[in-house]
């Protein structure tokens, strides 16, 4: 049987399970962590990604990036307000967002695939084979062009992603399995970049979303956000040092507001210090946890209103819900499990790892999907209405929000001057009743036959597949011959920059073997060379001065080709060095012998 | 309803041979020799595609079990490992009809626009029309309306308050009569229900009276969606 693999691809943090057996089981790494930060370090011995490249952010946060989850699916435009916290640099091609790093441009979904890599290959190294296929989560409010883009991730880091899963079902999975549930629950599932909230119904081993809705932008990273900007200003009144031209620094700020925030959820009160720049000793505050919620409230306010929406939708009230379920590692703030609880009147579930359970509903998903699992069964709902462009500006919504997927709307389209011989769509996401109020998917071209007005008859059919991602065909209703429908995404990758990704992730892949190779070679030689300079330091009056002269060479010759960057060179050098201090070894080995000898008779003697 | 519907293993295919193995496909949805999925009729009418009778009053619970035990056997989960990309499509487009119909049969008011479209022909949409002896009150309240949205909100004025609350005593007015509306709908639902029950030699009489009961329902409708719209846009402006 095929395994296929569930991944966790989140903001801050990403994690890869599988199933053992009956029970879904995530990999820990080789210090026993399950968590691999969603950070990648680009350096000129290749790619970091996960913990070394967190240590990377403060050394060199131009070239480290992190929270690319936020870009997925993005232009520029969208995350304008947010730039000036980012080091990096961002700039579009179009209509997605590219990461500058040096003198190479990465799209989200290729950095996306370098911590989906790191993943594969964690699970590769425990289950002992290879890894290609995979069940990978998303934010259930992403939109079309988010979704398409974790699924080119996969594509660029080799996998195939058998289904797109929307993260709180995907937990609610975990507990069902767990639990065995009946009835309604609602998963609230806040991350650290993403909210969700999702109504479920339980019955006989169906899990039915009912209704589902969320914020996109909005997540522990904002919290994080908030004590930043208190220390920032902090530091700039007391030290007179303007932070943000040290983004080395500004980092180590971040990652200090991110522990506070973590330590506040166990203790009322937490000091925050960080070193400051320049050797100007110390920067420290005290924080309580009354100061942290007072900063904090309003975002967690903004997780409610969606919360009442999605009830809406599923025709529910409060009091209906048997079990709220609290899902990523920002529900484990306590002024976010009160507030639940006083939204919903009940006690929140929390016997899961929030930060695992995801991961752990991915496997159970995969388990389903590679045909082992046959008793679950995960309906889920497209989180936004779709439609397309009509006259006047106005979005004609043809599938609406929370609609069980697969769907499928068919729509007659016509010309409307003689002659005509092409029909533009337009396709929208949104729940508003304009177009510019809306996301923009994609466009395409319909053709036609040269005719009177009105007289051609298209049907096109839009399809949203249990991915969540929509699938465009035509038929010419007269005819009855289908067309291709070659849709332009309008914040997506093409198929040809996709394939071309792939192709330079191969490369890349090569490159970091390559790396990898040349700095084990080196560190070869490294030792080599210290053990041989510390060998003729001991026996300058064991061997010849040419026996000398020529070991002293080859070790020159060593020293120079390490400089290089070829693996096969350096290997080379290090076996000249053994060949030639071969004598030499074994005249040292003689003496230690000997003096081991001397030494054992000294012993005995004494 | 033809025979195969009658079976709750089978359904209406699109074709009476299977797309894999050529054998012949009476109506079971997965073939009876090599158990490939077969595509759904694109002729099938949602009442059949969920086993049910033309009838405007549904068990809830008996269409959410045909609806899951269809998502059982069509969903594309099931279809996912393979590498048959027949498969896959046809897995997707039965399961997107089987939603769609348990969408459209599970909501009364959509239940009953499908029905009449379906009984009548794709050629009767159901229009908006205000219900006639509401014309004048209707008229008087888009006046209101305007006054309203063209004053300035914040302002307590009496004039503003005064609009205000013959704003919301016309919300409450046609709330009322939306529900009025719905209680004539749900009688009109027991006439066909007796009708398609019927089974007197007068085959033609029937027929008369289903129109007629058709046609009802329709204007019954056409008034609900127009009241429905005005409520909500009083609630909007006033809001």
């Amino acid at each position: 049987m095929v395994r296929i693999v569930g991944i966790d691809l989140g903001t801050t943090n990403s994690l890869i399970a599988y199933m053992d057996g009956d029970h879904p089981h995530v990999i820990a790494g080789m210090h026993g962590q399950t968590k691999v930060p969603s950070i990648v370090g680009m350096t000129d011995n290749g790619v970091l990604v996960g913990d070394p490249a967190k240590e990377h952010l403060t050394r060199d946060p131009a070239k480290t990036i992190y929270s690319v989850k936020r870009f997925m699916g993005k232009s520029l435009n969208d995350v304008s307000e947010e730039l000036t916290y980012f080091p990096y640099q961002l700039q579009e091609k179009n209509g997605v967002i590219r990461i500058e790093v040096g003198d190479r441009t990465f799209s989200p979904p290729q950095v996306s695939a370098m911590i989906l890599k790191e993943l594969k290959r964690r699970a590769e190294a425990h289950l002992g084979e290879e890894v290609s296929k995979a069940v990978i989560t998303v934010p259930a409010y992403f939109n079309d062009s988010q979704r398409q883009a974790t699924k080119d991730a996969g594509l660029i880091a080799g996998l195939e992603v058998l289904r797109i899963v929307n993260e709180p079902t995907a937990a609610s999975l975990a507990y069902g399995l767990q639990k065995n549930t009946q009835g309604i629950i609602a998963v609230y599932d806040l991350g650290g970049g993403t909210f969700d909230v999702s109504i479920l119904k339980l019955k006989d081993g169906i899990f039915e979303v009912l209704a589902t809705n969320g914020n996109t932008h909005l997540g522990g990273d904002d919290f994080d956000r908030s004590l930043l900007e208190v220390m920032i200003r902090d530091i700039r009144e007391r030290y007179q040092i303007e932070p943000a031209k040290h983004p080395d620094f500004m980092q180590a700020v971040r990652l200090e507001a991110e522990r506070t925030k973590i330590r506040l959820s166990q203790e009322i009160t937490a000091l925050a210090s960080v070193e400051l720049p320049e050797g100007k000793g110390l920067y420290q505050r005290d924080w309580t946890r009354a100061e942290f919620e007072t900063l904090v409230g309003a975002f967690v306010e903004q997780t409610l209103h969606p919360c009442r929406l999605a009830l809406q939708d599923a025709e529910l009230q409060a009091s209906h819900i048997d079990e709220v379920v609290l899902v990523g590692g920002s529900t484990r703030i306590p002024l976010v499990r009160q507030q639940v609880e006083a939204l919903f009147g009940k006690t929140p579930h929390c016997e899961l790892n929030p930060d695992e359970v995801v991961a752990l509903g991915a496997a159970v998903q995969a388990g389903i999907l590679s045909g082992e699992n046959r008793d679950m069964l995960l309906l889920d709902v497209t989180p936004l209405s779709l439609g397309i462009e009509t006259m006047g500006g106005v979005m004609s919504t043809l599938i609406r929000r929370n609609t069980t997927i697969p769907a499928s709307a068919k729509e007659m389209f016509t010309t409307y001057v003689d002659g005509q011989t092409s029909v533009d769509i337009h396709i929208l996401q949104g729940e508003r009743e304009l177009i510019k109020d809306n996301r923009s998917l994609a466009r395409f071209q319909l053709t036609v036959p040269p005719l009177p007005a009105g007289v051609p008859r298209v049907e096109v059919t839009f399809l949203i597949d249990a991915n969540g991602i929509l699938h465009v065909t035509a038929a010419d209703v007269r005819t009855g011959q289908s067309q291709s429908v070659q849709v332009k995404p309008s914040h997506g990758l093409t198929d040809e920059e996709v394939e071309g990704m792939i192709r330079e992730s191969f490369q890349f892949a090569a490159e970091d073997i390559q790396a990898r190779q040349v700095i084990e070679a080196r560190t070869e030689a490294d030792a080599i060379l210290m053990a041989t300079e510390k060998a003729l330091r001991q026996s300058t009056h064991l061997i010849q001065a040419e026996e000398k002269a020529e070991i002293n060479k080859t070790l020159d010759d060593l020293r120079m080709v390490r400089e290089r960057d070829d693996h096969r060179l350096i290997r080379n050098g290090i076996s000249e060095v053994e060949k030639v201090t071969h004598h030499l070894a074994e005249v040292l080995m003689d003496v230690t012998l000997k003096e081991a000898l001397e030494n054992k008779k000294v012993s005995e003697v004494t | 309803m033809n025979e195969a519907a009658a079976d709750p293993r089978s359904l209406p295919m699109a074709r009476s041979m299977c797309w894999h193995c050529q054998s012949e496909v009476k109506g079971e949805y997965l073939c009876g020799r090599c158990i490939k999925v077969q595509p759904l009729s694109t002729e099938l009418d949602y009442f059949s595609c969920l086993n049910l009778p033309r009838k405007l009053n549904i068990d809830r619970d008996e269409i959410e079990a045909t609806f899951y035990r269809l998502n059982r056997v069509f969903h594309p989960d099931f279809y996912a490992k393979g590498d048959d990309h027949n498969e896959k499509t046809i897995s997707l487009g039965n399961s997107a009809l089987v939603n769609t119909a348990y969408r459209t049969l599970r909501d009364p008011i959509q239940r009953a626009e499908y029905l009449i479209r379906l009984e009548a022909g794709s050629a009767k949409e159901i229009r908006t029309a205000p219900p006639a002896d509401l014309f004048e009150e209707i008229l008087e309240l888009q006046d209101d309306l305007n006054a309203f949205r063209a004053g300035d909100p914040k302002e307590h004025s009496a004039e503003m308050t005064k609009l205000r609350q013959t704003l919301q005593a016309a919300q409450a007015s046609l709330t009322n009569r939306l529900q009025q509306l719905d209680a004539q709908l749900f009688e009109a639902f027991e006439v066909w229900d007796a009708l398609q029950e019927e089974t007197s030699d007068e085959a033609e009489a029937v027929r008369v009276r289903k129109e007629h009961v058709l046609e009802e329902m329709q204007g019954i409708l056409s008034n609900r969606t127009y009241v429905r719209n005005i409520v909500n846009d009083v609630v909007a402006t006033i809001k």
